[in-house]
């Protein structure tokens, strides 16, 4: 075993709280989209760097970070409604397969997408953070800890929309049963397209935060994506709350294995999360058991 | 996926006593069986006698299409016949070609005799990995394969088994040239891909026309009603999975053979889409449609990007071009087409025929 010291072990767990953050937002993404359609978004990590592709963009034009910030998640929302009115709601009765295939094929066209436009080159992407905290500390950067504030602010307001305005109620209501929703004369469909632009909102930011740790290039989310399905394994699939929670575990579990077995087979231990996960407890820690009448 | 949607529906098993109606319909005054028949023949003969009339990279491409369409095969098998998804073939086929690469790098065993151990090791690996199966459904397999094709490259690289993978740099391999005077290289390894192609075909054949292809597909098309009529679902699934693996398995190790070559970021998570693509472009559960899924995997990417090139210039980017036309080809092909290249084929000689 090798030697850790303590003050490592905090700097290895706050680091990975920082970046667990991210895990989170592309755990409740991926949940979001889960509850509305029963599916798992695969395109999710690459819609977020394709967000991250945008607000770069701006940031080149000469657009002040926190203007392009807003406007990429203005356009992230309205991109992701667009995904689903346009390609998935022709689709909502097609099986399973068709489901997964459309969405292999929208990471195709956003990661080439994303190649084309801005090339396969790795670039810099700017932190909206001061160089230096105001208090004196050797335990986490400035980075880590202002990513880990937006996406709380973030996961925040989320809540809060859910659970005190009508419109956050209705999308509930939606996802929970379409029926009895439409009954009551909540538009299913624009809910689900809401979902998915929210969704796509909350991958924005999260793309947009990691990209300056991971560099800014087409293929940058698929590690993180993955990350994000194991965070929404462990925390359930049907809990949005234990999505983000099992987003910060596997942002903990990912430097922490690393410093034990090397950080080579960091998507190894995802993967055998993932398939540990499924096999013995497939509802996760917070989600609720699914029971199939025959 | 319901009854009347796919093709493998209307399979019926082959003694039975009632002659099936659509036998009876003609197009071009030839009935259909008979066409099919034909069709089988004439494929063979072309499949004997290209290798002769083409260059040496023509026929090496032409291999390299054998073992792809095998691997497209494997993963219909799982996808189009049991209705189970897996986004990680790219892995099992890392696993195959590994086996048949390590035997023949380390132990010095000669390239034929690698590829049955290169297939039941993957039948292992593949029954293995299937048994989440037992509780999962479809798309949690999904998901769990999707982890092991993004993870596959990584733990081929790593460092403690490098002596066996030869790391990032993969397995320089050499084979024997061709035993046989009048056959080139090139030629010797297209038919002997070609044998155990027409093998696993005829394999894939029998396996899906008998008990346990009705089985399968009464196991994708409702999987209670199957349980409740005594199939055990658990078993035909990891068993399936198995199948799958031999498939992809085999056609690793063939292309170990044949490529002399192995590496990790071969068997990339883009890769793993690929076989996806070749399949859905040549329709799911269709066995000859495995064969078009292998030439669309090899010549369309190769195709594109020389038209791309033609049109743009040497354009770097011009690449990604063809994967965001690839991605939109599938789309497409899910509205137009649902059934792909075989099912559009099939519907429209039905149409055709009186």
């Amino acid at each position: 075993m090798p030697d850790i010291s303590m003050v490592e072990l905090v700097q290895q767990v706050l680091g990975g709280l920082a970046t667990g953050a991210i895990y989170a937002c592309i755990a409740l993404a991926v949940v979001m989209i889960y509850q509305a359609i029963d599916h798992f978004n695969f395109a999710q990590g690459e819609m977020a760097m394709f967000s991250a592709f945008i607000t770069w963009q701006m940031i080149d034009w000469g657009a002040n970070y926190w203007v392009a910030f807003f406007v990429c998640v203005v356009i992230s929302f309205i991109g992701g409604m667009a995904i689903e009115r346009i390609i998935f709601a022709p689709l909502r009765d097609a099986p399973v397969f068709t489901h997964i295939v459309v969405f292999i094929a929208l990471f195709q066209i956003f990661n080439a997408g994303a190649g084309y436009i801005w090339e396969f080159t790795i670039r810099e992407f700017p932190s909206p953070f001061p160089e230096r905290l105001p208090f004196d500390t050797t335990l986490i950067g400035p980075h880590d800890l202002g990513m880990m504030a937006v996406v709380l602010i973030m996961l925040g307001l989320i809540f809060l929309f859910f659970r005190f305005t009508p419109v956050g109620l209705a999308m509930r209501a939606a996802a929970a049963s379409p029926e009895s929703a439409r009954l009551v004369g909540i538009s299913v469909g624009m809910m689900l397209a809401l979902g998915w632009g929210l969704a796509a909102a909350i991958g924005a930011v999260g793309g947009m935060m990691i990209a300056p740790v991971v560099f800014l290039e087409p293929n940058m989310m698929l590690g993180i994506l993955l990350y994000g399905f194991a965070g929404a394994v462990v925390g359930g699939l049907t809990s949005p709350g234990g999505a983000v929670l099992g987003g910060f575990m596997m942002g903990v579990i990912e430097p922490v294995a690393g410093m034990f077995i090397g950080s080579e087979l960091k998507l190894t231990v995802a993967l055998v999360v993932i398939v540990g996960i499924l096999i013995f407890r497939p509802s996760g820690m917070f989600g609720r058991v699914v029971v199939q009448r025959v | 996926m319901t009854a009347s949607t796919l093709p493998g529906a209307e399979m019926r098993n082959g003694r039975a006593p009632r002659a099936n109606p659509a036998d009876q319909l003609r197009v071009l005054g030839i009935r259909l069986p008979q066409l099919r028949r034909a069709s089988i023949i004439i494929g063979f003969v072309v499949a004997i006698l290209l290798p002769f009339y083409l260059e040496g990279f023509a026929v090496f491409q032409l291999t390299q299409v054998l073992y792809l369409s095998m691997a497209v095969l494997g993963l219909n098998l799982l996808t189009g016949f049991t209705g189970q998804f897996s986004l990680g073939h790219s892995a099992f086929m890392a696993v195959g070609a590994y086996s048949a690469g390590i035997m023949m790098d380390q132990w010095e065993v000669p390239y034929y005799l690698t590829i049955v151990p290169a297939g039941m090791i993957c039948f292992v690996a593949g029954f293995l990995f299937g048994l989440p199966a037992l509780r999962l459904e479809g798309l949690y397999l999904a998901l769990a394969t999707f982890a092991l094709a993004v993870a596959a490259p990584q733990l081929l690289k790593y460092e403690h088994f490098e002596p066996w993978t030869g790391g990032v740099q993969g397995l320089d391999l050499e084979n024997p040239g061709s035993p046989v005077a009048f056959l080139s290289n090139d030629q010797w390894w297209y038919f002997f891909s070609l044998f155990f192609g027409i093998l696993l075909l005829i394999g894939a054949w029998n396996l899906v026309r008998g008990r346990t292809g009705r089985a399968m597909i009464a196991i994708r098309d409702n999987p209670i009603a199957a349980s409740t009529m005594g199939i055990n679902l658990s078993l035909y699934k990891s068993v399936t999975f198995g199948v799958s693996g031999v498939y992809c398995g085999v056609a690793g190790a063939l292309s170990a053979i044949v490529v002399e070559f192995i590496a990790p970021e071969s068997f990339t998570f883009i890769f793993a889409i690929l076989l996806l693509i070749g399949m859905v472009i040549g329709g799911i559960a269709s066995i000859p449609a495995a064969i078009i899924g292998g030439a669309f995997i090899l010549y369309v990417p190769n195709f594109s990007e020389m038209a791309v090139d033609f049109f743009f210039g040497g354009d770097p980017s011009s690449k990604a071009l063809v994967w965001i036309s690839f991605g939109v080809a599938m789309i497409l092909v899910v509205y137009i087409m649902p059934l792909g290249v075989a099912g559009f084929v099939r519907q429209n000689l039905r149409r055709m025929a009186r």
